[in-house]
C-alpha cells in the first residue's frame, strides 16, 4: 500500500536535523542543499520545532501553479519533472505549509517523495510512514 | 571532496574588510579544527599579543568530519586568552559547525578592531557588517538573540552566536554564546570580540558536502548512526544529561562543595539529575547531527514578586559543570537557587564555571575577613545566599568598582590583590572544574593545554583506579593523561564532539575518512594528535608558560579526594614526565 510520510509527535523534536541530512544523502551527499524536510524552531528552541515537509495532498496546489506541466501527480504526492521545471518558484508559492524546498544550486524544486528514509534515521519517532487512507 | 573545506573566511574588523583564503594545507594535513587552527593561531597571533588589542585573531574550525558523521557538531574556536595570557581553545555544540559548513567555510578568522559596534553576518557567500550599536549595552544575551533571530535571514540553518555585557566590558572570563543554551564558555573568547566591538556573529548555510565514495558512506554512516543511537551514552546522555554526574559524584566524596572545603553533600543534592528531571526537565535538544540529544532545559517557573496570579516561565539548560560550580560550589541548597544563577550568568554572558569559582573564593575571603564590605559595595555573600551571588553577577559583569573588576579577571587575580591563595582554585590561571577525584584530575587540569577536565579526563582514570583499587607509578599515570590528551587533538580536528569518543577509534576514523576519498592510517592519525598536541603546548611557551613552575592550589591537596589526599611530590614527579614528552625527550610506547 502506498505510504506517507507524516510528522506524527512534533513535540519530541530535538532539532537534531538527522531528518534533513538523511535526506540528502538520497543524493549521495551531505548537507541539505536539495534536503526536502526542514526544521526550525517556533521561536527560540525552548518552544519547540516545527518540522515542515510535503504532505502529500488529495488535490496538490503546487501541481496546479507550475505554468509548464512539470509537476505531476505521484501515488503518494507529486513527482517533479526536473528536465521540464524553468525555475519559476511558482510551486514554492502554492504551497500553503512551505514545503517546497529551493534547490539554490541547482535551481529547481524539491519537493518530499515520502521514501521514509528520514523517519528511519528519526532518533525519537517525530516522523514516520503512514498508510494513505483514500488518497 | 568537499573543496569548499579549505576555504578560510578572512574577516578585518579595523578595514571591515572580508576575503577568503584557500588552505587545503590545514584540512588535508591537520583535518581542520584544532588542528588547523593551531597553525593559524600560530601564524596569525604575534608573540606577546595583547589578548585583547586588534592582533589578537579569533579562529573558528570545523573539520573533515563536520556535518557528515554522526555527533561530528563542534566548532572549535583558538585565540590568546585573555584570563590565563597564553592558549585560548574552547569547544561549541548547537548549530554553529553545521552553518559554517553549509556556509562553505572550512574556517573564519577575525582580527581588527572596529571603531563602532558591529555584528557580522554570513550568509553562504554574502559576508556583511552590520550596525550593533542598538544592541551593544542590552542588558540581556538572550534579547540579543531573540532580534536577531528575526531580522537575519537562515532561519533553521543559521547560527547566532552573541556576546553578553561581561564580553562588551572585557571581564576575562566572559563567553560567547550559541542558539541561546550552547557556549564557547570557557578561557574569555566573549572578552576578544568585545575588544574588537564585535557583538555577534550570524552564519547560515545550506550548501552540498559531495562525498567521494557514496555506498561507502551511506553504509558507515547508518553503521555509526545505529551504534550511537544503541549505545549506554545515548541512555545515559539523553535521559539526564551530564546532570547525572552530580549524584555519583557527590556519593564518592568527588564533588567540590563551598570551595572545595567538603566533597559531598550530606544527602543527594537537590540539584542531582535526577531531582532535576522529576521536577523542572522542560525540554531536551540536540546539536545540529546529533541523535544524543544532551541538552537539558529546566522550566523554572517564577511568582510575580507583586502581581498575584502571574507567573513567569524561564528556560535554564542545566549541565554538570554549572552545576556544580553555581550549585556546590557556592552551598547551594535548591534547585530553583541554581538555576537562577545559571541564568542570570547566561543573560551577562559570563563563564559559568569560572563565574562560580570567583563566587566561593570571595565568599571564603569574606568569612576570613580578607575582604568586607567596603569592597563588595554592602553584599555579605554566604554560603548558598542566592539573592546576593545574583547580584554579584550583576556587578562582576559591568565591572562597576574596582573590586568587581578584579572578581572579573578570576580568582588568580583575586588573591594576588586581596589574598586568600591557598583556596584561590585555579589551575594555570583556569578555575577549577567539578571533578575532585584524585591525581588524575588534578594532573588533567594542571598540565592540560586549556587547563579543562575534557583535556586528558584524568578524572576517569581516577574512578577506574578507585573501582580497581590500584594506584598507578606518577609516571605510567602521566604517560596515560599524554596518549588521552593526543588521542582527543584527533577529534577535536575532524570535529567531532568528546562525548563520542568510544565511537570514534582511529579505526572508524580512517573508514570515515576513507569514503571521504582520503586514506589516513591509525599510525598517521595517532603521530598527527600528538604533534597537534605539542604544538599547543609550544604556543602556550612561545606565551611563557611553564609546567615546571605552575602553582597547585593548597586546597586541591588539603581537601582529601576519594581515594585520600593528593601528594605534591606525587603530581610533580607526574608533571615532569608530561614536559619531557611535551618537549619532545621521548615517544609513547606502542607508537613509533
Amino acid at each position: 500500500m502506498a505510504k506517507r510520510l507524516a510528522v506524527v509527535d512534533v513535540e519530541r523534536c530535538v532539532d537534531c536535523l538527522l531528518c534533513a541530512q538523511a535526506c540528502a544523502r538520497r543524493f549521495g551527499e551531505g548537507g541539505c542543499a536539495r534536503s526536502a524536510i526542514a526544521v526550525r524552531s517556533t521561536g527560540g528552541m525552548e518552544r519547540g520545532f516545527v518540522v515542515v515537509v510535503c504532505r502529500a495532498c488529495a488535490d496538490p496546489p503546487c501541481l496546479h501553479a507550475c505554468p509548464v506541466g512539470a509537476i505531476e501527480k505521484a501515488p503518494v504526492g507529486v513527482k517533479v519533472r526536473l528536465e521540464r521545471c524553468i525555475g519559476c518558484k511558482a510551486c514554492v508559492a502554492a504551497c500553503a505549509i512551505g514545503a517546497v524546498q529551493w534547490d539554490e544550486e541547482g535551481g529547481k524544486p524539491v519537493i518530499c517523495v515520502h521514501c521514509g528514509l528520514c523517519a528511519r534515521f528519526c532518533p525519537y519517532g517525530v516522523l514516520a510512514l503512514e498508510e494513505v487512507d483514500g488518497g | 571532496m568537499d573543496r569548499l573545506l579549505t576555504r578560510v573566511l578572512r574577516v578585518d574588523l579595523t578595514k571591515k574588510r572580508s576575503w577568503v583564503e584557500e588552505r587545503p594545507d590545514l584540512f588535508w594535513e591537520r583535518l581542520g579544527g584544532t588542528g588547523a587552527g593551531i597553525e593559524l593561531l600560530h601564524e596569525l597571533c604575534p608573540t606577546g599579543a595583547d589578548p585583547v588589542g586588534p592582533e589578537n585573531p579569533v579562529i573558528l574550525a570545523v573539520g573533515l568530519l563536520s556535518s557528515l558523521y554522526p555527533l561530528a557538531s563542534k566548532t572549535v574556536a583558538l585565540f590568546k586568552s585573555p584570563h590565563t595570557g597564553n592558549l585560548g581553545e574552547s569547544h561549541c555544540g548547537g548549530r554553529t559547525a553545521f552553518a559554517l559548513r553549509l556556509a562553505g567555510y572550512g574556517a573564519v578568522v577575525i582580527d581588527g578592531r572596529s571603531d563602532l559596534p558591529v555584528y557580522l553576518a554570513v550568509h553562504g557567500g554574502k559576508v556583511q557588517f552590520r550596525d550593533a550599536r542598538t544592541l551593544w549595552g542590552m542588558a540581556s544575551s538572550v534579547t540579543v538573540g531573540r532580534i536577531l533571530r528575526d531580522t537575519e535571514p537562515g532561519s533553521g540553518y543559521r547560527t547566532i552566536l552573541r556576546i553578553g555585557r561581561a564580553g562588551e566590558r572585557g571581564v576575562t572570563y566572559a563567553a560567547v554564546i550559541a542558539e541561546t543554551y550552547r557556549h564557547f564558555g570557557r578561557l574569555g573568547l566573549g572578552a576578544v570580540l568585545g575588544s574588537k566591538n564585535l557583538k555577534a556573529i550570524v552564519v547560515s548555510g545550506k550548501g552540498a558536502l559531495p562525498v567521494a565514495e557514496v555506498g561507502r558512506y551511506q553504509g558507515l554512516y547508518r553503521k555509526l548512526h545505529e551504534r550511537a543511537v544503541r549505545s549506554d551514552l545515548m541512555k545515559k546522555y539523553h535521559n539526564l544529561g551530564t546532570a547525572q554526574n552530580v549524584a555519583p559524584l557527590n556519593e564518592i566524596g568527588a564533588l567540590p562543595v563551598k570551595n572545595l572545603q567538603a566533597t559531598r553533600y550530606p544527602g543527594e543534592p537537590a540539584f542531582s539529575g535526577e531531582k532535576l528531571a522529576a521536577g523542572y526537565l522542560g525540554r531536551r535538544l540536540a546539536c545540529a547531527g546529533c541523535p544524543v540529544a544532551c541538552i537539558h532545559l529546566a522550566a523554572l517557573r517564577e511568582p510575580h514578586p507583586e502581581e498575584p496570579y502571574f507567573y513567569k516561565t524561564t528556560f535554564v539548560s542545566y549541565d554538570h559543570e554549572p552545576l556544580y560550580a553555581l550549585g556546590a560550589m557556592l552551598g547551594v541548597e535548591d534547585a530553583p537557587g541554581v538555576l537562577k544563577l545559571i541564568d542570570a550568568v547566561g543573560h551577562v554572558g559570563l563563564d559559568a564555571m569560572t563565574a562560580g569559582v570567583v563566587l566561593a573564593w570571595a565568599t571564603e575571603a569574606f568569612a576570613q575577613g580578607l575582604i568586607a564590605e567596603t569592597e563588595t559595595g554592602g553584599l555579605r555573600p554566604r554560603w548558598g545566599d542566592v539573592a546576593v551571588y545574583r547580584e554579584m553577577i550583576r556587578r562582576i559583569a559591568d565591572r562597576t568598582t574596582d573590586f568587581y573588576r578584579v572578581l572579573g579577571e578570576g580568582v588568580r587575580a583575586a588573591a594576588e590583590r586581596y589574598g586568600g591563595e591557598e583556596f584561590a582554585l585555579h589551575f594555570g590561571g583556569n578555575e577549577m572544574p567539578g571533578y575532585h577525584t584524585g591525581p588524575g584530575a588534578l594532573l588533567t587540569y594542571l598540565s592540560g593545554a586549556r587547563h579543562s577536565h575534557l583535556d586528558s579526563a584524568g578524572y576517569a582514570l581516577d574512578q577506574e583506579a578507585l573501582r580497581q583499587g590500584t594506584e598507578l607509578a606518577p609516571e605510567a599515570l602521566a604517560r596515560r593523561l599524554v596518549a588521552e590528551e593526543a588521542r582527543r587533538q584527533v577529534l577535536s580536528s575532524l570535529v567531532v564532539c568528546f562525548f563520542a569518543r568510544g565511537l570514534y577509534d582511529l579505526g572508524t576514523v580512517r573508514e570515515c575518512l576513507g569514503a571521504l576519498g582520503m586514506e589516513r592510517d591509525e599510525t598517521t592519525l595517532a603521530r598527527l594528535g600528538e604533534e597537534v598536541l605539542r604544538r599547543k603546548h609550544a604556543f602556550k611557551v612561545r606565551e611563557g608558560f611553564d609546567l615546571g613552575k605552575i602553582s597547585i592550589p593548597e586546597r586541591a591537596l588539603a581537601t582529601p579526594a576519594p581515594g585520600g589526599a593528593v601528594d605534591e611530590a606525587y603530581l610533580r614527579r607526574a608533571l615532569g614526565e608530561m614536559n619531557r614528552w611535551l618537549e619532545g625527550r621521548y615517544e609513547l610506547e606502542g607508537q613509533d
